[in-house]
């Protein structure tokens, strides 16, 4: 049956694109970085009065203007890559985890326990081994338990691993107060800085610098997590079960098995961060040791289209992005939230830009009313 | 690529070469002292705005540059920001808050030509550095004092009839069950009963240094758990916005909050911190050693009242709180007279105090001195951490 109706055309028509070239696909989000640097600088220009130049300078500087801000960029840099490598092949699988906080942190307070509970007993190479399986291991049981449900009963693994990390925080909150330092503070401090234990269970520091290991480790991890991804046989299944799982079934992959085993991959990478966080570089436990880096992987891995290479540059972009609006506030005078608003604008920008890449929006031509035919 | 890696590295290096010239102990030309601060958040916390306003009034004061670095964590972020403000060239580094002692400490020893100081820290006297430093004041005479003032407002309540004595139950939302948190209530509950002999005390703590949700929470629980007078010891305005809705008299802390408060305020102890930062630049400019523990008091300037305000405070407060004060500064009032207080119905006689923190806890100095416990003598943290009868901590 068909009928004639009037219907207004709407003034704006969006409608997905075919494949953009992958060098306009660039150009529109170099194009909305270049957008959304201008709003900064047109709003701290507005807010503070000084010029757009000095502002750029400061952005620069954070993170370039002396080596060991350079490698505190870097290492940030590394964490946040290590996170978002973690959850990529869960998000390939489309699983979504936004639990990689709550992993990484109980990989933090897994690294804590054996630094805390085995510096009596053990040599330090041995804690440190210790530490190394019980981060992972903490963080692949927290990967583990959404996937086992979701496999087994279809949960919904959103809800479940961001669940999760309540979890965790409150956990971890809970030994802070279990190992607190001194009583009643509910802090622990840096863990065993001081004799006997000076030291026990710290990653070594390679080539007298600090930052360089855990560089050095995510380095390597980007490379694996990429081979692993693009050329394994596992990679592929996860794919495969990502875009159909009727597919997968009609391959013969065992679709339970894959999600289990990749999320327990993915918990085990996040729990590996936590590692590198408290066994490298912080040496301590807190609720707030991983700093939301878990939720801001999840849109490194979006912005880099799951592949790891693009992943440094995504990770690069948002804490040079975040160090620069840190420090527009801190020279400026302007109050922490500043750097929250510009760091949210530029979030806004690039990500808006991949609506845009996406989908074409078109305007109506000319304003009057068509007959549409509407085929019941 | 290589080379501009290279070439930026190298020019970072000789910036930083250049930037760290500065040495302890010896005098330094005004306008090339830099003091660098770092707060745990920004201004929106009554805590970290106390240390932010005498930061500048110091600063401004001497004529010293200055750099504020808000939101520093208590973690690794700590460190960088102070190595970061070392490279950069400032004289002396100061942080606020507890938890950034260790990382302190971490970076003085590797920067041994610049002083840290930090503020509430409990290891300077024992860590044997002779860049790092710790300061407090005797804050827990200042809360005395407002207790005073709330005592008078809880007689004034008996007098007009409003509650009876037995009804002079009060409320403090704390922080975390620490000694100084501990000191502090238990001064403030001296304080209200050395005017209101009937006062009994509950606590509820948060768990947090700030966390407005939770301590507005509190607040409102020890209102509904008949409490006719709140004051706390957390650092946002959670538990005085929770009292000026319920018309429950408060006293607070860090500054006055009578803007928001007009009704229900009655005056605030605050730790003034300008003169231990005009005392610890000024150390710098004259290349003068910056004592290990400093405890600044009501004779320093560093313990302070508020305004009283007095629409909601009891009549004739300003003046008895002038008495009180005089008698704290001659030594004929003492806070801690253990005469005025019982553990387990027995007065204390002998008390072991954790005061050289080791990580050990062990318990290792007698504080008891000719009857009163002598808080902030033997460090200038509190060590005061005693139950007193009097006094409930609800639980959770």
């Amino acid at each position: 049956m068909t009928r004639e109706t009037k219907s207004r055309e709407p003034l704006v028509h969006i409608s997905r694109r075919g494949a953009m070239p992958w060098w306009r696909a660039w150009l529109v989000r170099a194009g909305a970085i270049a957008l959304a640097l201008a709003v900064c600088a047109l709003l701290c220009i507005l807010v503070t009065g000084t010029n757009p130049l000095d502002i750029g300078r400061t952005v620069f500087e954070a993170s370039f203007k002396t080596s060991r801000k350079f490698w505190v960029m870097l290492h940030s840099v590394a964490i946040l890559l290590c996170i978002s490598l973690a959850v990529t092949p869960a998000f390939r699988m489309r699983f979504w985890n936004v639990g990689g906080e709550g992993q990484a942190l109980m990989g933090c307070l897994a690294s804590a326990a054996c630094m805390i509970l085995l510096r009596d007993s053990l040599p330090n190479w041995a804690i440190i081994v210790c530490m190394v399986l019980a981060s992972c291991l903490a963080g692949a049981i927290w990967g583990f338990l959404p996937a086992f449900f979701k496999a087994n009963w279809n949960t919904n693994e959103t809800l479940f691993t961001l669940m999760m990390n309540y979890i965790a925080t409150q956990l971890v909150a809970f030994f802070c107060v279990v190992w607190e330092n001194p009583r009643g503070s509910g802090q622990i401090g840096i863990i065993n800085q001081r004799a006997p234990y000076t030291q026990l269970g710290w990653l070594p520091v390679v080539g007298g610098n600090k930052y360089l290991l855990n560089v050095i480790i995510v380095g390597v991890l980007c490379v694996l997590m990429f081979l692993y991804l693009s050329f394994s046989k596992h990679g592929f299944e996860l794919s495969v079960v990502g875009e159909s799982e009727n597919t997968a079934h009609y391959l013969g992959i065992k679709v339970k098995r894959v999600i289990i085993r990749t999320m327990v991959l993915s918990g085990a990478l996040c729990g590996l961060t936590g590692l590198l966080l408290t066994g490298g570089n912080d040496h301590t436990l807190t609720t707030t040791l991983v700093g939301g880096r878990g939720f801001t992987a999840v849109m490194v891995s979006w912005l880099a289209k799951f592949n790891p290479l693009w992943m440094i540059l995504a990770s690069f972009l948002l804490v040079f992005l975040e160090r620069g609006a840190g420090d527009i506030s801190t020279n400026f005078g302007l109050n922490a939230s500043f750097s929250d608003i510009l760091t949210g604008i530029i979030l806004f920008f690039i990500i808006g830009s991949e609506f845009f890449i996406t989908y074409r929006v078109s305007f109506r031509r000319h304003g009057g009313h068509r007959k549409e035919a509407i085929a019941k | 690529m290589k080379k501009i890696v290279a070439l930026l590295l190298a020019l970072a290096m000789c910036l930083s070469c250049v930037a760290a010239f500065a040495q302890v102990g010896v005098p330094v030309a005004k306008e090339n002292v830099k003091v660098g601060f770092i707060f745990l958040h920004d201004e929106n916390s009554t805590y970290d705005l106390n240390f932010m306003n005498a930061a500048k009034e110091a600063c401004e004061k001497l004529g010293v540059a200055y750099v504020l670095k808000t939101g520093v964590d208590e973690g690794q972020d700590c460190y960088d920001t102070a190595a970061e403000l070392a490279e950069d060239g400032c004289n002396v580094i100061f942080a606020d808050s507890f938890g950034h002692e260790s990382y302190m400490i971490q970076a003085a020893m590797e920067f041994p030509e610049v002083e840290f100081c930090h503020a509430t820290g409990t290891r300077a006297h024992t860590e044997n550095l002779p860049n790092y430093h710790n300061a407090f004041a005797s804050i827990y005479e200042g809360r005395y004092l407002a207790g005073v003032a709330a005592g008078l407002k809880l007689n004034e309540m008996i007098a007009e009839g409003k509650i009876t004595a037995e009804q002079t139950k009060i409320g403090y939302v704390g922080a975390f069950p620490y000694a100084e948190v501990k000191s502090g209530y238990t001064s403030f509950f001296l304080g209200v009963r050395s005017v209101c002999p009937t006062v009994t005390m509950e606590v509820t703590f948060t768990n947090s240094w700030y966390d407005e949700a939770l301590e507005k929470e509190g607040a409102q629980k020890l209102i509904n758990d008949g409490c006719v007078l709140i004051s706390q010891h957390a650092d946002s305005m959670g538990a005085p916005t929770a009292c000026e809705v319920a018309g429950v008299p408060n006293v607070s802390y860090n500054g006055s909050t009578v803007a928001a408060c007009p009704n229900t305020f009655i005056v605030s102890s605050r730790i003034n911190w300008a003169p231990y930062m005009e005392y610890m630049i000024q150390a710098v400019i004259n290349g003068e050693e910056i004592a290990k523990d400093w405890t600044g008091t009501i004779e320093t300037d560093s313990v302070q009242l508020s305004e009283v305000n007095e629409a909601a405070a009891a009549e004739g407060t300003v003046a008895k709180l002038e008495e009180v004060k005089a008698g704290l500064l001659d030594g004929s009032v003492k806070v801690y007279d253990v005469s005025t207080f019982t553990v387990g119905g027995q007065n204390l006689t002998s008390y072991l105090a954790d005061v050289d923190d080791m990580g050990d806890f062990q318990p290792e100095t007698e504080v008891i001195l000719d009857g009163v416990f002598a808080e902030s003598y033997f460090r200038s943290a509190p060590y005061f951490d005693v139950d007193i009868d009097g006094i409930t901590v609800l639980g959770n």
